[in-house]
């Protein structure tokens, strides 16, 4: 085995030290030549982390044979996504629980003499860091373990993985710094700036490469479905995020770019673009989680094949149409408008698709909710997918998006998906792969079933306070008085949030609670917990290659 | 799928289809009835919304739609109906007298709720939301004017503003007389006390004997002889211990020294006419109207 | 079956994927840049000044778009408490667009000339002296911090690369321009106006010493929302419609 993967010269050996240095070099060189402070920065974090890479890598590849190229699958770097995904996450929440309070409580939580502590430039670190660090290094870590295991195949490129692991990360932290020093292109969802995104365009290659060449060796004849998942997932957003990146730099020593495009065309392809985020990145990807870790931990088929292949077809053609709904009523013209609802509505059946397929497979294993909170974690992840997506296409219809569009009823909405869907189905398959990964026993159910209902209120609190903030914020906004003239003015209607700000804040704070349960518990897992002696037969691993 | 006869599911007595990853397997159940038909039935739907609304790009346009609709004049029309049914009422309330308006309730209410509504989103962010003011915005609940508090008086000063953009806006500029050095410091200590003995405080008898000519001399045009204000000029009463820029000695003298000139945005071209006689009519009765 | 085919062959799904979510994209987007009317043609529209445009780079520095958007829908409501209904020409040199997706604070697209200056500086620096109820965050530091524009030039240069019509003129003077316009006493006053026409030249930040952060982006707001002539603007004309 070794002595397979181990040629005289390898590719891999080359072409990434070759990108770190190059990467160390631009990073210098901003460093140095820049006349934009916060450039500086940027270079000086950026050509840091290059060298911390480089080290590492000439530690880990020099003179020895690591793990993930003698074991039968590369499994350090699953792990290495777990830890990641983890902390940032907990990060992620954390910003968010503050930005929350910042809305609840002006006086406390702001400092007028601290720029970076402000909620503009928090708001998308927030949203970063959970979305992107959080779910990113989940969707990478599951991807990695799931292709693997369901190819009988390692990840292709050698050493390839770990560049896009720690590729990835280093973007991260490009991202989220630049917005504390206030770089951003003011894109939701899409805020870093030019470099990063060249960056990112370079580490998601290798992400396709990694994955794709996995496919291409597998020993199983046909590609399993929650590959085809991960596989739309990775390209789509290849796609979206280099259509909507594109970008002319004030200068390539500067942090500043214009977007290609101008206002409603621009308009619509960041709404394509972040629609299809929702879609391919928070949708498909945690949808090959679904497909494989619902069946594996319940130790049941999946319900059923054809409906696989209808509501995956369907849902990545439909999914590109619907992001006109975020514009509904504005400059962008009508029949756009109109295309976007409709097929908002046509999305609502493929998206259930994956919620039958995902709860049906449980027939037969009901009965293990009870005493699995892990499982249980991972089918009401099922259930709150299939809420926003019934949630999404009606606030999608016009005469409701009139009402909801601008409102708290599409944060309640947002944090359905994310804290119900997003957060436990990532919850779930960490709390299966960390057994798995350490061959140790889970250190305590009890506190995943603390984890659970700690959480679980905590959404219910903050999507309930969401909703009736939204609802009565979109009435109050269009509430005419006897005579025929506006009720409300705008800071009454801000007044009146503040109850629901505070009950928000308070579920968030619930849910990051728990999350810290889990981390404390994953940690005692790791740490002390007791080896597991006796794997499931099916879930020993076949050597690979 | 192929001839070879696949596994049974013993719980559910379902087909595999034969394939297994890593242990798992998938059932062969055909779609479920109620999805695919209302998966359909959204389709069918839409096809209908696209035939009646327009939906498609064409080579240089799009397709209109049975109904020919247009959001933008749907707005336009929806606000014109609301603006036919204020209209009797808006007619009735511009070419009413104050007298009028005091005398008929109905109207005072209707221009009431108007100008309500409107001081909720143009003015209060200044004037506070209860028109109580604040650092160099004025209260209007008050009965002491700047400008003046009859209805006309406070109709025109919303329609052009004062030192604003508009061409006709009211316009006085007390000058930096410290600043400027137009007065030297000890003189403008010296006023700072007249004023405060003027509004009726205890101040040093000394410097109010000496910034008596000063007073005379420099500000009694504006303030008048006898610091009774003038409102042609918005030049504020001195007497009434009532302040725009604050009570302290520190304020006065800040305000001698620098001349601060407010600015009152001009609303001729923001609202209509009908909106800000109701503004008028609601400010004047917010306590203070004359 | 066809999908034994892609289920075998992960080039083919590959591509197959491709294809399936290039067509969404395709049909809505790219009309765009073609159907006539998608942009209405209005009068009054003109290029950001230099230190508008350093104003807005300010605006989305400071991320003021994830509370205010900049878009008036057409619903009553919104035509009756921010004006009339946005235009898509009215952010047509708008790189990148600012409509934004929560009203967190009110709507900002007709702003311009609401409230004074000096309303503007105690509001950025301490919303809270102003507005009691506001849960707006304090911007302090940028009454405090010295406009950085010596890349004014690049700035217009770069937007002049993704279409927007600055002339060589304009780009020229990018700085004097932007110096003008924040001191009115400035000679350069006259020939800026005339490259702008209607832009508001004075001292933002009530600190005529500086050219602050605060300058810049106070210019900008006073100025959203100003320019569309709507006496002008036929909106039943058949191609405002859309
Ligand atoms: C940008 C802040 C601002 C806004 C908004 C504003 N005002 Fe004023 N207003 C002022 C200032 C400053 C003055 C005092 C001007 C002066 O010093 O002479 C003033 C003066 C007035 C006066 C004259 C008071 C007097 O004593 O004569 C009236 C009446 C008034 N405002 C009504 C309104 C109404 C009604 C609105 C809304 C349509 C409004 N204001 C909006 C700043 C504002
Ligand atoms: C050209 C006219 C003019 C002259 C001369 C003038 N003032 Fe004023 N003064 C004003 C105006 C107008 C205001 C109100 C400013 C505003 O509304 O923002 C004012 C305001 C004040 C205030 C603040 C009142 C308050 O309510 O806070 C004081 C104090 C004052 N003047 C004192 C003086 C003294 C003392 C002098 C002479 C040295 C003087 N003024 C000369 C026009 C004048
Ligand atoms: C946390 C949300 C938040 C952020 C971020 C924010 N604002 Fe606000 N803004 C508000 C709220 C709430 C109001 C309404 C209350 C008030 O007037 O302060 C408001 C009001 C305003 C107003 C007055 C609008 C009107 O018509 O009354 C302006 C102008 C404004 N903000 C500009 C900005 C600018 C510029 C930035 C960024 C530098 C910014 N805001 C960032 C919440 C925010
Ligand atoms: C059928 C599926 C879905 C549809 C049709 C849909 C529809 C919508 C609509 C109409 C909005 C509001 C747009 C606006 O008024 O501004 C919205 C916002 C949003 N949705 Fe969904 N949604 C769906 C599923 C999901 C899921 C599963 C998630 C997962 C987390 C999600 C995340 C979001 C986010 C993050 C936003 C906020 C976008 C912004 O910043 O404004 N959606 N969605
Ligand atoms: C501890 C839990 C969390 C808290 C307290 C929290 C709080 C917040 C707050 C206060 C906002 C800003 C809302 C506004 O502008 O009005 C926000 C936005 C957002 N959050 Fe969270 N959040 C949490 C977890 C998450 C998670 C786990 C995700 C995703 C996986 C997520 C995704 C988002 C997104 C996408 C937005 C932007 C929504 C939009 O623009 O419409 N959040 N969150
Ligand atoms: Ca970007
Ligand atoms: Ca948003
Ligand atoms: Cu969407």
């Amino acid at each position: 085995m070794q002595v397979q993967t181990e040629t005289p010269w390898r590719l891999d050996h080359i072409i990434i030290p070759l990108i770190l240095f190059l990467g160390f070099c631009a990073g210098m060189a901003e460093w140095a030549r820049s006349p934009d402070w916060r450039m500086v920065v940027q270079g000086w974090t950026f050509a840091g982390c290059m060298a911390v890479i480089g080290a590492w890598y000439m530690w880990m590849y020099s003179g020895r044979v690591p793990d993930d190229e003698s074991g039968p699958y590369c499994d350090t770097v699953v792990k290495a996504g777990v830890v990641a995904a983890m902390f940032w996450g907990i990060a992620g929440m954390l910003v968010g629980v503050i930005i929350a309070l910042q809305l609840s409580f002006p006086n406390l939580f702001y400092f007028p003499d601290l720029a970076w502590t402000n909620f503009g430039r928090l708001r998308p670190l927030h949203t970063s860091a959970v979305i992107f660090a959080f779910g990113g290094n989940v969707l990478i870590a599951t991807s990695f373990y799931v292709v693997q295991r369901t190819c009988k195949a390692r990840l292709w490129g050698g050493s390839l993985p770990w560049f896009v692991f720690w590729g990835y990360n280093t973007f991260i932290l490009l991202a989220g710094t630049g917005y504390l020093l206030g770089i951003t292109q003011a894109r939701e969802y899409a805020e870093p700036e030019w470099y990063a995104d060249i960056w990112l365009t370079i580490v998601w290659v290798c992400y396709l490469l990694t994955f794709l060449g996995a496919i291409m060796k597998r020993k199983e004849p046909h590609i399993y479905v929650a590959n085809w998942f991960y596989l739309a997932f990775i390209v789509t957003i290849a796609v979206l995020h280099i259509v909507n990146n594109l970008a002319m730099p004030v200068s390539l020593l500067g942090s500043k770019s214009y977007s290609l495009f101008s206002g409603v065309q621009d308009a619509l392809i960041q709404w394509w673009y972040g629609h299809n985020a929702v879609g391919f990145f928070l949708t498909a990807g945690f949808l090959g989680i679904v497909y494989y870790f619902i069946p594996k931990r319940a130790q049941r088929p999946v319900y059923s094949y054809r409906l696989s292949i209808i509501h995956f077809w369907s849902l990545i053609f439909i999914y590109i149409w619907a992001g006109p709904h975020h514009l509904l009523f504005t400059a962008l013209p009508e029949w756009v408008q109109t295309l976007g609802m409709t097929f908002s509505i046509i999305l609502w059946m493929p998206s259930w698709g994956g919620m039958i397929n995902g709860l049906m497979t449980l027939s037969g294993a009901w009965d293990k909710l009870r005493t699995d909170p892990v499982l249980r974690m991972l089918v009401v992840s099922v259930a709150f997918y299939g809420m926003a997506t019934f949630e999404g296409p009606v606030m999608s219809i016009k005469t409701v998006n009139a009402l909801s569009h601008y409102t708290n009823w599409t944060i309640g909405h947002v944090h359905s998906g994310a804290l119900g869907w997003v957060g436990y189905v990532s919850f779930g398959a960490i709390y299966c792969l960390v057994p798995w990964l350490w061959k140790k026993k889970l250190y305590s159910n009890a506190l995943v079933e603390w984890h659970f209902w700690i959480s679980t209120l905590g959404i219910v609190l903050y999507i309930t306070s969401m909703w009736v903030a939204g609802i009565m914020q979109g009435l109050m906004w269009r509430a005419y008085n006897d005579y025929g003239f506006l009720e409300y003015s705008f800071v009454e209607v801000v007044q009146a949030m503040h109850p629901y700000y505070i009950i928000r804040a308070i579920g968030g704070a619930m849910y990051l609670a728990g999350t810290l349960v889990m981390a404390f518990n994953l940690w005692r897992t790791v740490s002390n917990g007791a080896p597991e002696i006796s794997l499931p037969k099916d879930m020993i691993a076949e050597p690979a290659q | 799928m192929s001839d070879k006869k696949n596994e049974i599911d013993d719980v559910s007595g379902t087909e595999t289809t034969g394939h297994e990853w890593d242990g798992i397997k998938e059932l062969n159940t055909p779609l479920p009835r109620w999805w695919i038909g209302i998966f359909y039935a959204c389709i069918v739907w839409a096809i209908g919304y696209w035939i009646v609304m327009p939906a498609w790009p064409t080579l240089n346009g799009y397709t209109h739609g049975w109904f020919n609709h247009s959001q933008r004049d749907d707005v336009m029309a929806q606000v014109g109906l609301l603006k036919a049914a204020r209209a009797s009422k808006e007619r009735e309330l511009s070419n009413a007298t104050l007298a009028q308006i005091q005398s008929n309730p109905e109207l005072l209410q209707f221009a009431q709720a108007e100008g309500k509504s409107a001081f909720g989103d143009n003015c209060a962010p200044c004037h506070g939301s209860g028109g109580q003011g604040a650092h160099g915005y004025p209260n209007l609940n008050d009965d002491v004017w700047l400008w003046g508090g009859s209805l006309a008086d406070i109709q025109h000063t919303i329609t052009v503003g004062v030192r604003s953009t508009a061409a006709e806006t009211r316009q006085s500029q007390m000058p930096s007389f410290g600043r400027d050095a137009m007065l030297k410091p000890a003189q403008v200590d010296d006023l700072t006390e007249y004023v405060v003995h003027l509004s009726g405080r205890p101040a040093n008898g000394a410097a109010v004997t000496r910034a008596t000519k000063l007073f005379a001399d420099n500000c009694a045009m504006c303030h008048g002889p006898e610091g009774k204000g003038n409102r042609t000029m918005g030049a504020p009463n001195l007497t009434d211990n009532d302040w725009l820029y604050g009570p302290r000695r520190e304020d006065i003298h800040d305000q001698i020294w620098n001349g601060h000139g407010g600015v009152m945005p001009t609303w001729g071209g923001r609202l209509t006419p009908e909106t800000i006689k109701a503004l008028a009519v609601y400010v004047h009765g917010l306590g203070g109207g004359e | 079956m066809i999908h034994g085919w892609l289920e075998r062959n992960s080039i083919l799904l590959l591509i197959g994927i491709l294809l399936v979510v290039a067509v969404g994209g395709a049909v809505e987007i790219t009309p765009l840049f073609w159907v006539n009317g998608t942009v209405e043609h209005i009068n009054g529209m003109r290029p950001y000044t230099p230190l508008e445009l350093e104003g807005r780079n300010i605006y989305t520095r400071e991320g003021c778009y994830l509370c205010h958007s900049q878009q008036i829908r057409t619903l009553r409501d919104e035509v009756e408490r921010y004006g009339h209904y946005s235009l898509a020409a009215e952010s047509e040199y708008d790189h990148p667009f600012q409509w934004g997706s929560e009203r967190t604070g009110p709507d900002l697209a007709r702003v311009g000339a609401k409230y004074s200056d000096e309303w503007h500086r105690a509001h950025l620096a301490d919303p809270r002296s102003v507005v009691p109820e506001s849960i707006m965050p304090p911007y302090k530091f940028l009454a405090e911090t010295p406009l950085d524009y010596r890349d004014i030039r690049a700035i217009l240069e770069a937007n002049s690369d993704v279409g927007v019509p600055y002339s060589k003129d304009q780009i020229a003077h990018a700085k004097e321009d932007l110096e003008a316009q924040g001191d009115p006493n400035a000679e350069g006053v006259g020939a800026f106006q005339k490259r702008y026409p209607k832009a508001q030249a004075r001292d933002f930040d009530g600190n005529p010493n500086q050219i602050t952060e605060a300058d810049a982006l106070i210019a900008y707001l006073q100025m959203l929302g100003t320019l569309v002539d709507f006496k002008t603007y036929q909106a039943d004309a058949p191609e405002n419609r859309r």
